[in-house]
């Protein structure tokens, strides 16, 4: 069965570009805009790792993170922050967060593919 | 008018004053009744029957010589006030009595001091007393048309009568409470009331003669200018008279502080010090309007009767002349006020001084002090009642002995000069801490020694002899020694003569006596505290410098004797509170003697309180120079303590300001750091783009379907573009920043400017249902950058959409041209500037974490742009605060741009 990847970013283009190339990695890919409606696809559909963006208007990543970790059901999925945010300390919270990937913008397409196989296989 | 009547009437009004005194013992706490009012109305008790009756004479006599008498207190009343502030503190503070208890501690309560000046204002007063007993008994006889003589038996003379019951009323009202630095409210407000009567009469009788029985101040004026020597009457005689106003207004400048009567009201019965700024402007109105008709009623008196030596009554043989008893009646009871009023507050001021600085301090210690507290009660309030009413015994006896034709005004001006005597130890006493007790003694005897030969002496000759020899020819016929003409100073009339001299000599001693000797250490210390009032008041008991061995239980014995028992318990305890000293402290400290002393200087005066005191304390005898170094020592660390005060308070102030500061460095630093994040993410995102589409173009070079390839094509230049904008956002700022010479100033026109950018943005507010509402817009052409300005209404109005209510959205945009600019408007529904960002929504790197659009377009940068524009057109830019249903912004463009 193929593994689910949820992206959460506010960019279109940054999204396009994921998209294709994670479809094409076989990967069955969700879109969210915000916080907000990634935490509303998880009610449908629960992913094997979600792609988050941090700086999204509304609700954004760290809030977003935070929900998913409250909720047992969601115990499994791997999430990985995709943000611009490039600082020590910005990492070290993405950690602290429970973050199990940090990438750091602007990202290799290539890496990026590469972490969430890794992360799948775990 | 029958005399029977005029007694009843009189009678009527005493007891009627009586009622109002004990209406006003009885409501003393009320609030109108301590007003600033009521004490003004009593200081008017200035204004005795000389001045009702014999500023009239004197006008009609010698013109305007009558005015100095008032110029004195009205020309230099600011700085009575002034003064008075620091006597009424001091007074307060120690508990002073009266004018001789004042003076008395001043120069180290002393004793001799104190009653030395009690004797001197005895002389000075109780003629001026018999001359208000005189004024009744002529006025009286006036009306009661009997001709004016001697009473042959004291029984027949209503005089006799009116001046004991004004004793009785003195007695009763002036004695209520054993402690003499008390408020006396019956006393107060019976003279206040009092004040009223005899101006409102005095007031009366002007008009009448002025405009009924003339035609108004000019018909008199051309009437009296007909008559010989009216140049004289209105003219300023030259060297002699000039120096004659000098003297006179100074004397009477003296005569407001030291007046027992003047004191008494001003000090004693003073509520509080704030009332001082009521009586500033009231009393010098008070006494101009009181001087307002004299000069027209002396002139219509003249004009009437011719010259008569019955001047002083014109007041009243006017309306009587004319058939006007009832008016005449009312200008007698005015009268009557002025003097009942006088010889009260006199004699009780007399009375407390007599027995608190005379015959306590010198007859009754030792009684006192074998006694118990009620019959020393007793004893002190028969002392002042016996003392009030041989004061008014004296005078009275001292005008039916000395009945020769003295004028009022001429009496009233021998007591000034003899009570001026206490001037140099009262006001340089006051300023000045060297000057000594032995300069004020030898001052004040050698003053009063000048007075008694120029003044007193040739007047007492002259009345029992009839002779004026002595006046014309001098002491052993030495014309050097012609008492009015002293020296050959001739030039002065006899009051301000004998003024001159005696003052001159008393201040010389006083001088060169208190430079000469060193004063003694206790009286310094008065002397310090009193001069340096300001310093001392803030350290309460510690600026009484005392050393030696005294015991609590010994001093609680003599306030027993004159508080009782408890109240004494009462007080110590208060005492020990106040100084958080223990309940069962044995020995007494100088802080206890002071307070103990000022206890008892109410009931029995300054100087008899320290006496008491000291018999039962060992005193240790202290030099000067060690008692100016601990007040100079107590001063310090009083200043010290202020300074310290004054600088943790300032340093308070400083570390709150540098808290501020430091908030504000802080939220600046996470501003910039936010804002630092916001471009960065703004940099990165476009680049991320980039570079994801071209990693994709790269490695799928060709299996990637073409369509799929020209959409990542078109990412890279989209993001390019927005990479760009960015940039020129930032750049464009920092060149604003540099200043207007970047702006091109054109004509414009702003209806079109505001189209242009509603053309441009109209898809998006449609878009988002968003109505645009526009007033009715006029073509307007000035100066400016039109590029910008529609950079700043781009910006508005893209704000104005971002923060629109979502479901009903309206943007209205308004203008208005003022004389100078034009003022424009963009208001949006909705979602109100939150308060915390609405200091900081013009900085730059702010943006608000409330905005409900996703990616703003901005990055932070757009007000702080459009301020930066407007600020560069010499225009403001703001928003309006406290609108709670959206927001409302405002822009001011100056319609002609001046060169700097």
């Amino acid at each position: 069965m193929n593994k689910k990847i949820l992206i959460v970013d506010d960019e279109p283009n940054i999204v396009m570009t994921l998209e294709y190339s994670l479809k094409k990695m076989n990967f069955e890919v969700f879109i969210a805009r915000d916080g907000s409606e990634a935490l509303e696809s998880l009610k449908q559909v629960i992913p094997d790792v979600i792609l988050l963006d941090i700086m999204m208007p509304n609700v954004d990543g760290y809030q977003t993170i935070k929900q998913i970790k409250e909720n047992k059901d969601f115990a499994n999925i791997k999430i990985v922050f995709l943000s611009a945010k490039n600082r020590e300390a910005d990492i070290k919270k993405g950690f602290e967060y429970g973050a199990d990937k940090y990438l750091v913008k602007p990202f290799s397409i290539k890496k990026v593919i590469a972490e969430i196989m890794e992360l799948c296989e775990e | 008018m029958s005399n029977f009547l005029l007694v009843i009437i009189i009678v009527l009004y005493l007891v009627l004053l009586f009622y109002i005194a004990f209406l006003a013992e009885k409501n003393a706490t009320k609030k109108w009744l301590n007003s600033p009012y009521i004490y003004t109305l009593s200081l008017a008790v200035y204004t005795s029957a000389w001045t009702y009756y014999g500023s009239v004479g004197v006008a009609a006599k010698s013109g305007l010589d009558f005015l100095p008498i008032y110029l004195g207190p009205v020309i230099a009343f600011p700085l009575w006030v002034y003064i008075m502030r620091k006597i009424i503190r001091i007074s307060k503070q120690h508990k002073v009595s009266s004018i001789a208890d004042f003076i008395s501690l001043r120069y180290g309560k002393s004793r001799f001091i104190g009653a030395l000046t009690t004797i001197i204002l005895l002389i000075g007063i109780i003629p001026y007393i018999s001359l208000q007993l005189k004024a009744i008994d002529e006025t009286f006889h006036i009306i009661a048309s009997k001709s004016t003589n001697n009473p042959s038996f004291i029984l027949n003379d209503t005089t006799f009568y009116v001046a004991f019951l004004l004793a009785v009323f003195a007695a009763f009202y002036g004695t209520q409470k054993i402690d003499a630095s008390e408020k006396h409210k019956g006393i107060v407000v019976s003279t206040a009331v009092e004040s009223v009567l005899k101006l409102f009469f005095f007031l009366i009788i002007g008009v009448y003669v002025t405009f009924h029985l003339f035609d108004g101040t000019t018909d008199i004026y051309n009437q009296m200018s007909q008559l010989p020597n009216f140049q004289k009457l209105i003219t300023f005689n030259g060297f002699g008279n000039g120096f004659n106003w000098f003297y006179t207004i100074l004397l009477s400048f003296f005569a407001i502080f030291l007046l027992p009567r003047q004191f008494q009201v001003s000090v004693i019965e003073n509520n509080c010090e704030k009332d001082l700024k009521q009586a500033i402007w009231l009393f010098p109105l008070y006494l101009l309007l009181f001087n307002l008709f004299t000069i027209f009623i002396a002139w219509g008196g003249i004009l009437t009767f011719g010259n008569t030596p019955n001047a002083d009554y014109f007041t009243l043989l006017l309306p009587l002349k004319h058939g006007n008893t009832f008016l005449a009646l009312l200008v007698f009871m005015g009268g009557f006020s002025a003097v009942v009023s006088m010889v009260i507050l006199s004699t009780l001021a007399l009375s407390t001084m007599v027995s608190n600085n005379l015959v306590i301090p010198y007859g009754f210690l030792n009684k006192f002090i074998n006694e118990p507290s009620h019959k020393n009660t007793q004893y002190i309030k028969r002392i002042r009642r016996f003392s009030i009413f041989l004061i008014i015994i004296a005078s009275y006896l001292f005008y039916v002995n000395f009945s020769i034709e003295v004028s009022l005004y001429s009496i009233g001006l021998v007591a000034f000069v003899i009570i001026s005597q206490l001037a140099p130890a009262f006001f340089l006493g006051l300023f000045w801490n060297r000057g000594s007790s032995k300069g004020a003694i030898i001052g004040i005897i050698a003053g009063f020694s000048v007075t008694f030969y120029t003044l007193i002496l040739p007047f007492i000759i002259e009345s029992f002899t009839g002779s004026r020899g002595f006046i014309n020819h001098g002491l052993f016929n030495i014309s050097l020694l012609k008492p009015y003409a002293l020296f050959g100073i001739d030039f002065l009339n006899p009051p301000v003569h004998a003024f001159f001299w005696s003052l001159s000599v008393n201040t010389f001693f006083y001088l060169v006596f208190s430079l000469a000797f060193v004063s003694d250490y206790r009286e310094r210390n008065y002397a310090e505290m009193i001069v340096d009032n300001n310093n001392f008041s803030g350290m309460e008991g510690n600026a009484f410098v005392w050393k030696g061995e005294a015991y609590v239980a010994d001093i609680m014995n003599v306030l027993a004797k004159f508080l009782g028992e408890e109240n004494a318990q009462v007080e110590l305890n208060s005492f020990l509170n106040k100084y958080e000293l223990p309940q069962n402290t044995l020995i007494a400290d100088a802080r206890l003697i002071d307070f103990s002393e000022k206890l008892l200087s109410g009931s029995i005066g300054g100087a008899s309180a320290k006496i008491l005191i000291a018999s039962v304390v060992k005193e240790e005898r202290i030099s000067l120079i060690e008692v100016l170094k601990i007040l100079e020592e107590s001063k310090e660390t009083i200043a010290r303590n202020k300074s310290l005060r004054d600088k943790s308070s300032e340093l308070i102030h400083i570390s709150k300001k540098l808290k501020e500061a430091n908030n504000q460095l802080i939220l600046q630093d996470k501003q910039k750091n936010e804002f630092l994040d916001t471009v960065a993410h703004e940099l990165k995102t476009p680049v991320t783009g980039i570079r994801a589409a071209a990693e994709l173009l790269i490695d799928e070079q060709d299996e990637m379907p073409t369509e799929i390839r020209s959409k990542f094509l078109n990412v890279i230049l989209q993001d390019s573009d927005r990479l760009s904008r960015l940039i020129n956002n930032i750049l464009d700022f920092e060149k604003l920043l540099s200043g207007r010479q970047n702006l091109v100033f054109d004509s414009n026109d702003l209806k079109l400017t505001l189209e242009k950018v509603l053309g441009s943005i109209k898809q998006i507010a449609y878009s988002k249902k968003i109505k645009i509402v526009r007033k009715q817009f006029a073509n307007l052409v000035f100066q400016y950058d039109e590029d910008r300005i529609i950079q700043v209404l781009t910006n508005l109005l893209s704000n104005a959409i971002k923060f629109c209510d979502s479901q009903a959205g309206i943007i209205t945009i308004d203008y208005k041209q003022k004389a100078q600019m034009v003022e424009m408007m963009v208001e949006n529904n909705g979602q109100p500037i939150a308060e915390e960002d609405f200091n900081y929504i013009f900085d730059k790197f702010y943006q608000s974490s409330n905005q409900n659009i996703r990616k703003p377009l901005g990055s932070g940068l757009g007000l702080a742009i459009s301020k930066q524009i407007i600020e560069n057109h010499k225009g403001q830019i703001w928003a309006e605060e406290g609108i709670t249903n959206g927001a409302r912004f405002f822009f001011q463009l100056p319609l002609k741009q001046t060169e700097n």
